[in-house]
């Protein structure tokens, strides 16, 4: 051991070097190596942020908007916000002391995690999910707790199985539909066996609502608008995806006073407040980008549509996703697991997607598709595919 | 003029196929719709969105604004479908304002299109007097950025 690196103890925190490095990454550093590749593992809208938003951010910083804002953000955003998600979402929050404005929706969920999390207590998250999840969880010592939702179910989250993984350590579930990564939606029956489950053992729940927006068949249904919800649920949301916004960071969490209250108490040693740039883009975005979000979700429709139809023809089967921008098909009759095919798949026809596994343990078997990507690279993509498909099945 | 620019900017064909697909219809449904919509005076034709000083450097546009006098029986419409004729006029409107009608004129240097004006457009009867702007670059046009953005890199892995 050198020397001068010598300390009393490990340098890194044991529960730190224990979470292991995010599947996604070791895919982005072989991707970045080659040329002419399809990607179609990218996790944000290929549009850039409507002009109006960006104009409005220009404008801040022209009239020299440069300090903080209050710890909760600026309360026209937060006044904004709740109007919308009234309008919207049929969800009723104060904005003075039940909305707090975040650096992403990230930010909201780390700072929820940590607001609710003892060391040991259990937090049970629907998986394949987003990768942040079990860390964020790990980071604030709590035990994360995947409970699988499968295909055969359309990858909603199934209420029963979720109510047998709860031990008295349970403290919250933590779910997130429509899903990254497999673009499932849930409501009717489903969501409301789930908040049963929730309000039957008194726990809380954290719904990561990021995608809502880009919810497409059917309407949206947040979780928190159904009885005895409201009062145990974390609302998460922000700007990302429905207005393009994913390098602005900035989103928000609506819940009771008293959670918001506690996770004020992190945002503000830890983070002081969001962007102010950001939180006034955003504010335009909520006043006038109802259009520009309206046809960016008819286009990601449009190549759902195409994208989903073209892998159910060359044999990979994929349930319909809902919502987001994702497809979740099946490899599994490749013979190969979700890591090997889309190593081969990337080495073989330039094309990146994302192994299933990577979202945790009910990934296997599936790859992550974004079809955030231009029409005529998702056909170019899918007759890659296809080829390989092919090949992979004479083998 | 290079004679396929010359073809699109005046009657660039319309890719049927694409059409089709982008309006969910088929190639036949396109081609009816379009004989409708031509006879009954919607549709005036296609043509390509050219950046004329990109390939012409000589290539001029002038904006010039027109005050006319109205006459008793048709208002502004005989001295403007007289202008309108004239092939050195691309684009030609009845506005509201201080001016009457608004032309664009292009031509292939300073000096035609000077003398366009001097010669044809002000001895018209009933042109009062005309104000001629020459375009000096062309932003945007139909909708259209005639510069695009930088390519700008987004990561190619994202979660």
């Amino acid at each position: 051991m050198s020397g001068s690196k010598s300390v009393r103890k490990a340098r890194v925190a044991r529960h730190i070097s224990a979470l292991p490095p995010s599947g996604i990454r070791k895919f982005f550093d072989l991707v970045s190596t080659m040329d002419e590749v399809i990607s179609l593992g990218i996790g944000e809208p290929d549009f850039t942020t409507p002009w109006t938003i960006r104009e409005s951010g220009i404008y801040s910083i022209e009239r020299g908007h440069t300090s903080y804002t209050s710890n909760l953000g600026m309360l026209p955003l937060r006044r904004e916000i709740c109007n919308y998600l009234a309008r919207d979402y049929h969800l009723d929050y104060h904005p003075e002391k039940e909305c707090i404005v975040t650096v992403g929706v990230s930010e909201a969920l780390d700072i929820a995690i940590r607001a609710i999390t003892e060391p040991g207590d259990e937090i049970i998250y629907t998986s394949p999910s987003f990768v942040s999840y079990p860390a964020e969880i790990t980071m604030a010592h709590g035990v994360p707790v995947p409970v699988a939702t499968k295909c055969e179910n359309g990858f909603a989250p199934d209420a029963a199985a979720i109510e047998k993984a709860i031990t008295p350590k349970t403290k919250a579930i933590l779910v997130n539909f429509p899903c990254n990564p497999t673009g499932a939606t849930s409501s009717g029956k489903a969501l409301k066996q789930l908040a049963d489950v929730v309000i039957r053992h008194d726990l809380l729940l954290i719904s990561d609502e990021i995608y809502s927006e880009l919810t497409y068949d059917e309407t949206h249904v947040s979780i928190a608008t159904l009885p005895g919800m409201r009062e145990r649920t974390i609302f998460l949301h922000g700007f990302s995806k429905a207005f393009a916004m994913t390098g602005w960071r900035i989103g928000y969490a609506c819940a009771p006073a008293d959670l918001i209250d506690a996770m004020k108490k992190i945002h503000q040693y830890a983070i002081m407040s969001a962007p102010t740039v950001a939180q006034e883009a955003a504010l335009e975005a909520l006043q006038h980008g109802n259009e520009a979000k309206e046809a960016m979700r008819a286009s990601y429709q449009e190549r759902r549509d195409v994208f989903v139809g073209g892998l159910n023809e060359i044999g990979l089967d994929c349930v319909m996703p809902h919502g987001a921008f994702y497809a979740f098909p099946s490899i599994r009759k490749s013979g190969l697991s979700s890591e090997e095919f889309a190593e081969k798949l990337l080495a073989k026809e330039h094309v990146a997607v994302i192994p299933g596994s990577a979202f945790g343990p009910g990934g296997e078997g599936f790859v992550r598709c974004s079809y955030a990507t231009g029409l005529e690279e998702l056909e170019e993509a899918l007759r890659r595919i296809g080829r390989f498909v092919g090949k992979a099945a004479r083998k | 003029m290079d004679k396929l620019l010359k073809v699109l900017s005046e009657n660039a064909p319309i890719d049927l196929a694409k059409v089709a697909k982008a309006a969910k219809l088929t190639e036949k449904q396109v081609a009816a719709k379009l004989k409708e919509l031509e006879r009954s005076g919607l549709y005036h034709g296609c043509t390509a969105i050219l950046d004329d000083a990109a390939y012409d450097k000589e290539q001029v546009r002038a904006l010039i604004e027109v005050r006319i006098t109205p006459r008793r029986e048709d208002g502004f419409d005989q001295v403007a479908r007289r202008i309108a004729k004239f092939p050195e006029v691309s684009d030609l409107a009845l506005v509201s304002g201080s001016y009457d009608l608004l032309l664009t004129v292009r031509g292939s240097s300073l000096r035609e299109v000077a003398n366009f004006v001097a010669a044809k457009l002000a001895t018209i009867d009933g042109v009062l007097s005309t104000s001629t702007s020459f375009q000096l670059k062309k932003y945007k046009e139909s909708g259209h950025m005639m510069e695009d953005d930088e390519e700008y890199e987004r990561l190619k892995v994202c979660p």
